[in-house]
C-alpha cells in the first residue's frame, strides 16, 4: 500500500479535475450548438422535423444517462468504430444536453407573443430574419438563467463518464480509494470539488433569475 | 447484425430489475416528497438557523453528482461505523437526492400561497389543520405538481447509477446480460427502452391522480 497525503490526494484529484472541466465544456458547447439547430428545426414549421425534435427530445429526457453512456460506446463500437471513453461521452453528453437545452428554450421561445411571428412576417421578413433579429434577442434574455443553471447538471451528468472508464473527477476519486482505503475523506473531497464547480453556476442562474423577474 | 433473441432467456432477470426499478423509485417518491414537504415548511416558517440547515443541505445535495453522494453513502458510511446493505444505501441516496430537490420545488408552492390567504383563513374560524392542509398545502402542491412530477421522473432515471453499488436494479441486469452473452448493444438498447416506458407511464400515473387530488378546486381556471 501507497501512503498518500492529504495534499496528495487533493492534487490528483485535482488534476482528474480539469478532465471534468474538459468534458463538461465539450458537451455544453456541442449540447448548445445542436440544441439550436433542433430549436430551429422546431420553429420551421414543418411538422416531420417538429415531429423529429419532439421524438429525440422525450427518448433522451425519458431514458437514464447512463444508458445513453452505453449505447454510444457498445453501439458505436458494435459498428466497428473504435470509440475512446473519452469520444463516447462526449457524443453521449452531447445529446443529453442538446435535448434538455432544447426544451427549456421552447418554453423559453413560447413566453414570446404569437403576434410577433405574425406582425414580421407582414413586415415581410425571411425565416431566418425573424429568428435572428426579432425572437432570438429577446429569447436569449429569458434563456440565460435556466440555461446556466442547467450547465449544474451537465458537469454533474460528467460524472457518469466514470462508469465506462474515463478518467475524471469521480473515476480519480475510486481509483485513489482502491490505493488507501479511506472513502470517506476522498469521497467528501471529490463531493466537495464538485460543489465549488457547481456551486457559482447556480448562484450565478439563481442572480440573473431574480434580476429578469425584477425587470419584468 | 443485432440480435435480440439472446435476450429472450433473461426476461425473468429482466422483470426482476424492473421491479426492483419499481419498488425504488416508488419508496423513494413517497419518501423524498415527505422529506421534501417537511424541509421546505422548515425553511419557509422556521427560525434563520433551521433555514440556514436546511438550505445547506439542499445546495450541497443539488450541487454534487448523485453517483457521488452514492459512493460517499456506500463505502464512506461504513468508514465511520454505519454500515448500510447496497440495497438501503441506494434507497438512502435516493431519499435524501428527491428530498433536497423537492424541498426546493414545494418552498416555491409554499411561497406563492400569500400570507393575508392563511389570515383570512385564521378568521374565519379554521383549525391549524385545516389551514395547513386546505390553505396551505393543497393548493401549493396543485401549483408545483408538474415540475414535482418531472424531478420524481428523473430521480427514477438516474436511480440506474445504483446498479454500480450491486443493488440489482434494472440496469444491474442489462450489465449482467452483456457480460454472459456479450449482446451489449441490444441489452442496453432494450433496457432503455423499458426505462422510457416506465417513465412515460410514471407520467401518465402522475397525472392521472393529480387530476383526482387536485378536483375540487381549479385555481385561475
Amino acid at each position: 500500500m501507497i501512503d498518500f497525503s492529504n495534499w496528495d490526494l487533493l492534487r490528483n484529484l485535482l488534476l482528474a479535475t480539469r478532465w471534468t472541466i474538459a468534458l463538461s465544456l465539450t458537451a455544453f458547447v456541442g449540447g448548445a450548438l445542436v440544441g439550436l439547430l433542433l430549436t430551429a428545426m422546431r420553429l420551421s414549421g414543418r411538422s416531420i422535423l417538429r415531429w423529429l425534435v419532439r421524438v429525440y427530445v422525450e427518448v433522451f429526457q425519458g431514458t437514464p444517462l447512463l444508458m445513453q453512456l452505453f449505447l454510444v460506446f457498445f453501439g458505436l463500437s458494435m459498428l466497428g468504430l473504435d470509440i475512446s471513453a473519452w469520444a463516447a461521452a462526449a457524443i453521449a453528453l452531447t445529446c443529453f444536453t442538446s435535448a434538455f437545452l432544447t426544451e427549456i428554450w421552447r418554453g423559453c421561445i413560447d413566453t414570446l407573443p404569437k403576434g410577433q411571428w405574425e406582425a414580421s412576417r407582414c413586415l415581410g421578413l425571411s425565416f431566418s430574419q425573424i429568428l435572428t433579429r426579432i425572437i432570438l434577442p429577446q429569447a436569449v434574455r429569458v434563456a440565460l438563467a435556466p440555461t446556466i443553471g442547467f450547465s449544474v447538471q451537465v458537469v454533474k451528468g460528467t460524472a457518469l463518464a466514470s462508469i465506462i472508464g474515463f478518467v475524471e473527477l469521480t473515476k480519480a476519486g475510486t481509483m485513489l480509494n482502491n490505493a488507501t482505503f479511506e472513502p470517506f475523506k476522498i469521497f467528501a473531497m471529490v463531493a466537495l470539488i464538485y460543489f465549488a464547480l457547481c456551486y457559482p453556476l447556480s448562484l450565478a442562474s439563481q442572480k440573473m433569475e431574480k434580476k429578469f423577474n425584477g425587470a419584468r | 447484425m443485432l440480435n435480440f433473441s439472446d435476450l429472450l432467456p433473461y426476461t425473468d432477470l429482466l422483470l426482476q430489475g424492473l421491479g426492483v426499478t419499481v419498488l425504488l423509485t416508488l419508496y423513494s417518491t413517497l419518501g423524498g416528497v415527505a422529506i421534501g414537504t417537511a424541509c421546505a415548511a422548515g425553511r419557509h416558517y422556521g427560525g434563520p438557523k433551521m433555514r440556514w440547515l436546511i438550505g445547506s443541505y439542499v445546495e450541497l445535495i443539488r450541487n454534487t453528482p448523485f453517483i457521488v453522494q452514492l459512493f460517499f453513502i456506500f463505502f464512506g458510511l461504513p468508514a465511520i461505523g454505519l454500515k448500510l446493505t447496497a440495497w438501503e444505501a441506494g434507497l438512502l441516496a435516493m431519499l435524501i437526492n428527491l428530498g433536497a430537490y423537492s424541498t426546493e420545488i414545494i418552498r416555491a408552492g409554499l411561497a406563492a400561497t400569500p400570507k393575508g390567504q392563511i389570515e383570512a383563513a385564521r378568521v374565519l374560524g379554521l383549525s391549524s389543520k385545516q389551514i395547513l392542509f386546505r390553505v396551505v398545502l393543497n393548493p401549493a402542491f396543485e401549483k408545483i405538481y408538474p415540475a414535482l412530477t418531472s424531478q420524481c421522473i428523473i430521480v427514477m432515471l438516474g436511480s440506474a447509477v445504483v446498479s454500480q453499488i450491486s443493488v440489482m436494479d434494472l440496469t444491474y441486469a442489462a450489465n449482467l446480460i452483456q457480460s454472459r452473452n456479450f449482446r451489449s448493444f441490444e441489452a442496453y438498447l432494450v433496457v432503455a427502452g423499458m426505462y422510457l416506458l416506465f417513465a412515460i407511464l410514471m407520467r401518465q400515473l402522475f397525472e392521472w391522480t393529480g387530476r383526482r387530488l387536485f378536483r375540487h378546486r381549479r385555481v385561475g381556471a
